[in-house]
This record gives structure tokens, sequence and C-alpha cells, in this order.
């Protein structure tokens, strides 16, 4: 039949994946900048102020000075902010607001081409990032092992952990309602509590196992753990399972989500 | 060539189409087929479910029941081969707000896989038909609604489509740019692809379309060309009648005895007569003033008005 597509579906997300290049290429202006300084600035305030105050009380934080061992969570965070922030509002926008992709579904694009060129992207992007903040992170002194070639990939998982299923929640809300509460009771607590600024063991007993439930102390945990070349490769496969999991039963959920969204 | 049926080469037939949305029913049950090179209007008013056919027959939306043929194909397994072929221009535009007006025709050509050669050219050529040239660099968001409509027409012709459906095309243009896009229409259609078109402009429809159907309430209640439909429901002419405030039941009673038929209006009366002139001296010669009147033939608006008790002029 010489009306079907000459290109294979596998590839048509790639034109979607464009479309999210060009337009952060047209409206990154100043997001580098600030992405370059607002780590610097975070380790510099936190690791020398901070950092102070640890070597004055106990010197080391399981053998690195507190500025080292606070360095690799900032991909961390940094990669979960970027996975969050390109989903909730830029999604309902897409779907709902201006609907750039009800006119990408009316392409030989299928729903699921939408999501997984807008997830590709995203992960792009989170990678570049985890690029230069590796390089950042090695200029303190605080990637020792080979490993740390691999935090850029972490960094992207993580990103890909929070993106697909953010994405898929937000095709199918109607309004942004309940966005706000999730910054507030589910982010800004998982930013503060994943073991962020210091190790799980602070934490008491009973209050460990919670916060292994939450999906960010996964990915501090394993840039943490490929930065300094430490922990048993077990446990860090358990970590990427975790946040693996997440990210496939959220790129699951979105295929439906945008499916119903677009051509229900 | 058949004597009957099948003589046509049809593009696109639809039959018991429903669509259901949760236990709404926006499309009830809808036949029709549509041939190539034919222009295809759709009249009715608002929510009349229009646009859910319209999605519906993009390829897009699926059926909630009834069977869909678009140039041969099922829509639900050949969704991608269809929608290459076909150019939508939705009722809301769905522009990339941020990025330029070139940037949005590139983008779209992408989705169909488009050389960037080939969509720089197109680019330039949708831009000079648009008249958006001179804007090719300002920020989507900087234009007026028009030259954003005129944008999403450009856009939908982008992959050359031999099916263009056009949803209210022309709402939010000037006269002038909606001249052009007639013209522009007219042209595409001497070259062979197929039209599909909403449209609240009565004058757009008798213009555009060879053949059309009215909708109300998600199913069709009247099919055929303009002038036919216009000769099957309506009077060869009307008389519309002006009476200051408002029109008194006596007057309404009065007049009937004038006209076929008579549609009062919360402005207006209309009476409708095959001589408008005869008639007109007639209601002057029994004593009723109008402040205004004015006779003209029938068009789409009396026969849409017949058909659904509701003009389209919102
Ligand atoms: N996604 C949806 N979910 C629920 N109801 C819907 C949806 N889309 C349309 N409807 C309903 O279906 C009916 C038909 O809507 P549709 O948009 O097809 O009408 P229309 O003829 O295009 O009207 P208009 O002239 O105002 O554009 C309306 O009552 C509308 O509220
Ligand atoms: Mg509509």
């Amino acid at each position: 039949m010489s009306s079907v597509e000459p290109t294979l579906g596998w590839a048509r997300w790639r034109r979607s994946w464009w479309y999210h290049a060009v337009f952060y290429a047209q409206t990154w202006r100043g997001s580098v900048v600030s992405s370059v300084l607002f780590p610097v600035f975070y380790l510099a305030s936190l690791g020398i102020g901070v950092g102070h105050l640890v070597a004055h009380h106990h010197g080391l934080v399981e053998g690195q000075t507190y500025l080292r061992y606070i360095a690799p969570s900032l991909l961390a965070t940094t990669t979960f902010q970027l996975g969050e922030g390109e989903s909730l509002w830029p999604v309902l926008a897409s779907v709902k607001w201006i609907r750039v992709y009800h006119a990408a579904a009316a392409t030989p694009l299928e729903p699921r081409d939408i999501l997984y060129g807008k997830l590709s992207w995203v992960v792009t992007r989170s990678f570049l990032t985890g690029v230069v903040y590796t390089a950042i992170i090695a200029a303190f002194g605080a990637v020792e092992s080979w490993w740390g070639l691999t935090l850029p990939f972490i960094g992207a998982l993580i990103t890909l952990a929070f993106a697909a299923p953010l994405t898929a929640y937000a095709a199918r809300v109607e309004s942004d309602a309940s966005f706000t509460m999730i910054y507030r009771f589910a982010f800004v607590p998982m930013f503060l509590f994943s073991a962020t600024f210091y190790p799980i063991s602070a934490y008491p007993g009973f209050l460990r196992p919670v916060v292994q439930l939450v999906p960010l102390y996964h990915g501090v945990a394993l840039v943490r753990a490929a930065a300094f070349g430490q922990g048993s490769v077990l446990v860090q496969l358990t970590h990427v399972a975790v946040l693996g999991a997440i990210a496939l039963a959220g790129v699951a959920w979105g295929r439906v989500t945008l499916r119903r969204r677009l051509v229900d | 060539m058949t004597a009957q049926g099948g003589a046509r080469d049809i593009v696109l037939e639809a039959r018991g189409l429903v669509k259901r949305f949760g236990a709404f029913e926006a499309v009830r049950g809808v036949d029709f087929a549509i041939a190539r090179g034919e222009c295809f209007g759709f009249l009715g008013p608002n929510g009349a479910g229009k646009t859910s056919t319209m999605r519906m027959i993009s390829a897009v939306s699926r059926p909630t029941e009834g069977s869909l043929t678009i140039f041969g194909l099922d829509p639900r397994t050949h969704g991608p081969a269809i929608r290459g072929r076909i150019g939508v221009v939705p009722q809301d535009d769905s522009l990339e707000l941020e990025l330029s007006v070139r940037l949005n025709i590139e983008i779209y050509g992408r989705y169909f896989d488009l050389p960037r050669r080939v969509l720089r050219e197109r680019a330039d050529e949708l831009l000079e038909f648009a008249r958006l040239t001179e804007r090719a660099n300002s920020k989507v968001d900087d234009l007026s609604g028009g030259m954003k409509r005129r944008l999403t027409i450009a856009r939908a012709l982008v992959n050359r489509p031999d099916l263009l459906i056009l949803d209210e095309p022309t709402t939010g243009l000037d006269p002038q740019a909606r001249h052009l896009l007639w013209e522009r229409l007219y042209r595409l259609k001497r070259e062979g692809v197929t039209l599909i078109i909403t449209t609240h402009y009565m004058d757009e429809a008798e213009q555009l379309c060879d053949r059309l159907v009215v909708m109300d309430n998600g199913t069709i209640v009247a099919e055929g060309a303009p002038r036919e439909l216009i000769e099957r429901h309506s009077s060869r002419e009307v008389i519309e009648l002006r009476f200051g405030t408002d029109t008194p039941e006596q007057i309404r009673v009065a007049l009937a005895t004038h006209a076929e038929r008579v549609e009062v209006l919360p402005d207006r009366v209309l009476l409708y007569v095959e001589d408008g002139d005869v008639a007109l001296r007639a209601v002057h010669g029994s004593g009723l003033t109008p402040v205004s009147s004015l006779v003209r033939r029938s068009s789409l608006e009396d026969v849409f008005l017949r058909l659904t008790g509701r003009t389209l002029v919102d």
C-alpha cells in the first residue's frame, strides 16, 4: 500500500523530541546561567557554612568533609527538580490550555509518541545537566571513583522516575488545583528528608524504613555511592530497580492517561 | 463508473457514527459519505456535535460506535497513515505561543517527517499564503487573533493534504482574509483536495459547499446541496420586518395571513413568501406599520432556523 507511512512507528517519537528540543533551544535564556551558578552557590553556602559547624563538632561525615559529602546529592535534587518541573504545569498546559498536544495528535503521531518524545527530551536534558554537574562536583573534589562516570545516567533515571508518573498524572486532571498541594506536601518534604543533607543513619531506627519509601532517597543514595565508589553493587542495583520500576509504571500510566485525553 | 451508487470515488464514509463522553451522547449515529474533490459542510448550532464529528473523521478521536472508513482505511488500525494525508484546522488554534510563526509551521511539518529543506521551502510558501511573511519571526503570542487563525490554516497545509478538515476556519478573520481563504480553498478543490468544513457563516457554506448536512443535537436533520436545501425547506423569498421594541401577538396573527410561515425573533419578524414585493404591499395594505422592512431571497440561514428553531448568529 503506497499510502502507508514509510517511517516505522518506533521512530515517530523522535519528531516530538525535536519539538521539545527546539522549544528549549528557543526559550532557555538564563536557565543555563542559573543552572551553573545555582550549584556553585549551593555548595559554597551549605558546604562551607554548615561544613564549618560539622568540622567543629565531629570532623567528618562518613569519612568525608561535609562539603564533599553533600556535593553529589545536589545532582539528585537537581535532576528531581528537573523531572517535576517539566511535568505538572507544562503538561497540563499542553493538553488543556494551549492544547499543542492535541495539535500533534492530529498528525501521524500517536499519543504514545507524544509521551515518549516528551520524556526522552526531559531525559536528554537531565543527562546533559548531569554531565555539567558531575564536572562541578568533581571540581569540588567529591568524585572519588570511576563509578562517578555513571552519575549523568543516574541523574537521567531520577528525572524519568519523577517525570513519567507526574506527566501521567497531569495528563488526566482538569485543573492545577492539586499541583500546589503536591509541591507543599510531597516535593518539599521529599527534598528535605531524603537524607539529602545528612546520612540516613541520622534518623532514629524506626524512621529509616519510612525514608526508604521515599523515591528521592534512592536517587540520593545512588549518586552518593557512585561518587564515592562505596557500598555494595547489589544494594545500588536495588536503588536502580526501585527508580526503574517507578519510571516504567509512570510510562505505562502515561500511555493510558494521554491516550484518554487526546483520543477519547 | 457505474450508473448508481459507487460511481463516485468515496474518500470518507461514516455509518452510524456515535460519540459518547461518559453517559452523554454528543454524536448520535450519523451517516454520510464524502466524494473525492468535494467540499462538504457541517452546519449546526453550538453543541450540535460538529467538532466531535470532525475529531472522529480526522482519525484522532475514536468513535464509540459505528463504522468509519477514510481513504478506504480503518482509522483504528491505520491512524498514522490516514492522518499523514489529512490537514486539520482545529476550532481552537492550539499553536505554540512561545515560538515564532515560522517555527510553528516547521515543527508541525516535522511531525509529518518532512525533511528540513522541504520544510523551509513550504514554510516560506505558507507564510506567503497566510500573509505572515513579515511576521515570520514574531512570537505567536504577539499576533492578533485573526493572524493566529491564518497561521493555523497555513500549518494544516504543510503536508499537502488530500483531505482538509476545517472546523470554523474563518471565525475571527476579517472579510479580506476570509475571501482570500475562500479563493485558496477553491484552488485546493480544483487540485482535487477534498474539503470538509464547519462554519457559522451561511454565505460561506452557500459559496463553498457542494453538499452539506445540518446537525442538531448530535443528529443529522437534513442533507443536500445548498440550493436544494433552501428549495426544500424554505420559501423563495423572505421579508424581514422590525416593529420597534417588541412584536405583539396580534401582529403575529395578522402577519400569518400574508405568509406561508412566520418566525418571530427577538429583534425582527420573518415572513416566508413566494413573492416578497407582493406580500409586503399586502402587509402595508392591512394597516400594519413596521419600522423597517427588507425583502430578500431565502438563504441557508432560513433553512437552519426552520430545522433547528435557532438562528446561527450567537
Ligand atoms: N471531551 C468532552 N467531554 C465531555 N463532553 C464533551 C466533550 N467534547 C464535547 N462535549 C460535549 O458534546 C457536545 C457537542 O460538542 P461539540 O464541540 O461537538 O459541538 P459543536 O457542534 O462543535 O459546537 P460549537 O458550534 O459550539 O463549536 C457538547 O454538549 C459538548 O459539551
Ligand atoms: Mg465546534
